[in-house]
């Protein structure tokens, strides 16, 4: 990032000169990512709407990223320059793997990202925020850790579970009362998914499972063998056996009382 | 002031090709050849942390011998050019070819600035193609010139004599087993005919294999699987080969599916 600042600045997002405009600029919005931790790894999941408005401006957009091989990226926040982010931070985690010959820590690509998304503070300021959640698998310390980030950079670490964008509050809610952890690697991805179909159920920027169209969430996970993806196939899976069981409940398992 | 001796350009040049030759002739040798799925990487190195064959991109790799800073300087700059075209463009607009040219221009203008020293290196770009004929191999000498290699390459203390008995053993279409047993044997061969046993502990084996299903085909062969790969001969070494290949691709096929999905998404 600094080679490519000296030499090219204008293909970092962050040294643009401000733009001349007042109020908002209309552009399409990522909405919801969440994630959850579970003894093996983590898993990360986006649902696939982005909105420009009260518009949908795409239904089938892809939101979560492999960072690099021990690493995801989900981004919620104006999809241009979040998915420029993430082309820069990915580029960037390979680039010192090249050069140094070894991965950065994870702790040290949490970092790295955190000051990625301070220099798009002005950005920010004006209506085109990016806010990302990050989830890998910590070589070192052998297990899955998620990271949140806000508009100025600031990085928390979360344990358990998290979600991020417009219809994060909803999915929390839904994770909170399904989160365990002990849970395997597919209940977890179970649950990032009924998470993300409550968000949309009452968040107007967040698309739930599309099965008509045969458009689904993404999942991903990482373990300690790495970033994986889950295919159409599986993920499809997850979705339809979610509907299923909301076809006769469908506000979701119910939780204890007490 | 005292004038200076005249030294024809001739002799200049001359005396400065000298000198780059006899640094690169001290070190050890690296071979590159062609297989069936890709090109593989072979020095002679006893260190695990100072590389000679290194990944410059998704597809191209790099191999060098002579002066540890020096080739350490170009490999820098040639993963820095490859990563600021592909983020600038596209992975598939970096190539090879483009890197040589940029390496070539570096080198050859060093070579003839009186200022400074000749760099005592020489360099190996490889590109692995979609089959065995899109692979291409380019030699680039201390002096900036570039020459197109196919088949198998050496560079480096013997370059020479192991050349050509690269040449006369290698045949299009070996395995990788094959491949490496023919890299080590030409390395264990003394100036003076004598031969020399090479172990997996002195040797840094690389490969960019096409059948590789992530974006990134760049691939080191440490440890085990070397050793593996070095013990077995002939029909084994290739059974082996083939067998531990498909048990690799078979572990990563899920993140080659997230990694092509990323790719049309960004």
């Amino acid at each position: 990032m600094d080679f490519l600042g000296e030499h090219s600045p204008e293909l970092l997002p962050g040294r643009r000169p401000p733009l001349p405009v007042q109020g908002a600029v209309e552009a399409p919005h990522g909405t919801t990512i969440v994630a959850a931790s579970f003894p093996g790894g983590a898993v990360l999941a986006g649902d696939r709407r982005a909105t420009m408005g009260n518009v949908i401006a795409q239904r089938d957009i892809e939101k979560v990223f492999p960072a690099d091989e021990y690493s995801a990226v989900g981004i919620a926040g104006t999809a241009g320059l979040a998915v420029e982010m993430v082309k820069l931070f990915q580029l960037e985690l390979e680039h010192f793997e090249k050069v140094e010959g070894a991965q950065l820590s994870l702790e040290g690509k949490a970092n790295r990202l955190s000051t990625m998304i301070r220099s798009n503070l002005g950005m920010a300021m004006q209506g085109l925020a990016v806010v990302p959640l990050f989830a890998g698998w910590d070589v070192d310390r052998e297990k899955g850790r998620i990271f949140t980030y806000d508009v100025t950079g600031g990085r928390s670490e979360e344990h358990g579970f998290a979600a991020t964008g417009s219809g994060s509050l909803f999915a929390r809610g839904a994770l909170k009362k399904l989160y365990r952890d002990d849970l395997t690697e597919n209940q977890a991805a179970t649950a990032v998914v009924q998470a993300l179909y409550d968000a949309a159920d009452d968040d107007s920027a967040t698309g739930g499972p599309d099965l008509a169209r045969r458009i689904y969430p993404i999942v991903t996970v990482i373990t300690e063998e790495g970033f994986k993806r889950y295919t159409e196939a599986e993920v499809s899976e997850i979705a339809r056996a979610i509907h299923e069981r909301r076809l006769d409940e469908p506000d979701g398992p119910r939780a204890a009382l007490l | 002031m005292s004038t200076p001796f005249y030294v024809s350009p001739q002799q200049a040049m001359a005396d400065r090709a000298e000198y780059a030759r006899k640094g690169i002739a001290r070190g050890r040798s690296v071979v590159v050849l062609q297989y069936a799925d890709g090109v593989v990487f072979v020095a002679e190195n006893p260190s695990r942390a100072l590389h000679k064959v290194s990944e410059i991109y998704d597809r191209i790799a790099f191999a060098a011998v002579g002066k540890y800073n020096e080739f350490e300087n170009l490999r820098i700059g040639g993963v820095r050019y490859a990563d600021l075209r592909g983020y600038t463009y596209d992975r598939a607009d970096v190539t090879a070819r483009g890197l040589a040219n940029v390496y070539a221009q570096t080198l050859g203008t060093i070579f003839s600035s009186a200022a400074e020293k000749p760099y005592e290196v020489e360099l190996i770009v490889a590109e692995v193609g979609n089959a065995p004929e899109d692979d291409q191999i380019y030699r680039l000498p201390h002096d900036g010139s570039i020459v197109d290699e196919h088949g198998s390459v050496a560079v480096g203390g013997n370059a020479d004599q192991i050349s050509s008995y690269l040449d006369q053993r290698h045949r299009d279409g070996m395995t990788l087993g094959e491949a490496l047993k023919l890299a080590v044997e030409s390395l264990s061969r003394d100036n003076n005919g004598g031969e020399r046993t090479l172990t997996a502990e002195q040797l840094e084996v690389a490969t960019l294999d096409r059948t590789r299903p992530q974006q990134r085909k760049f691939k080191r062969i440490l440890g085990r699987q070397l050793s593996r790969l070095l013990e077995e001969n002939g029909a084994a070494v290739s059974a082996e080969g083939a067998a531990d290949e498909s048990a690799d691709s078979a572990d990563s096929e899920g993140t080659s599916g997230s990694e092509g999905g990323s790719d049309s998404g960004s």
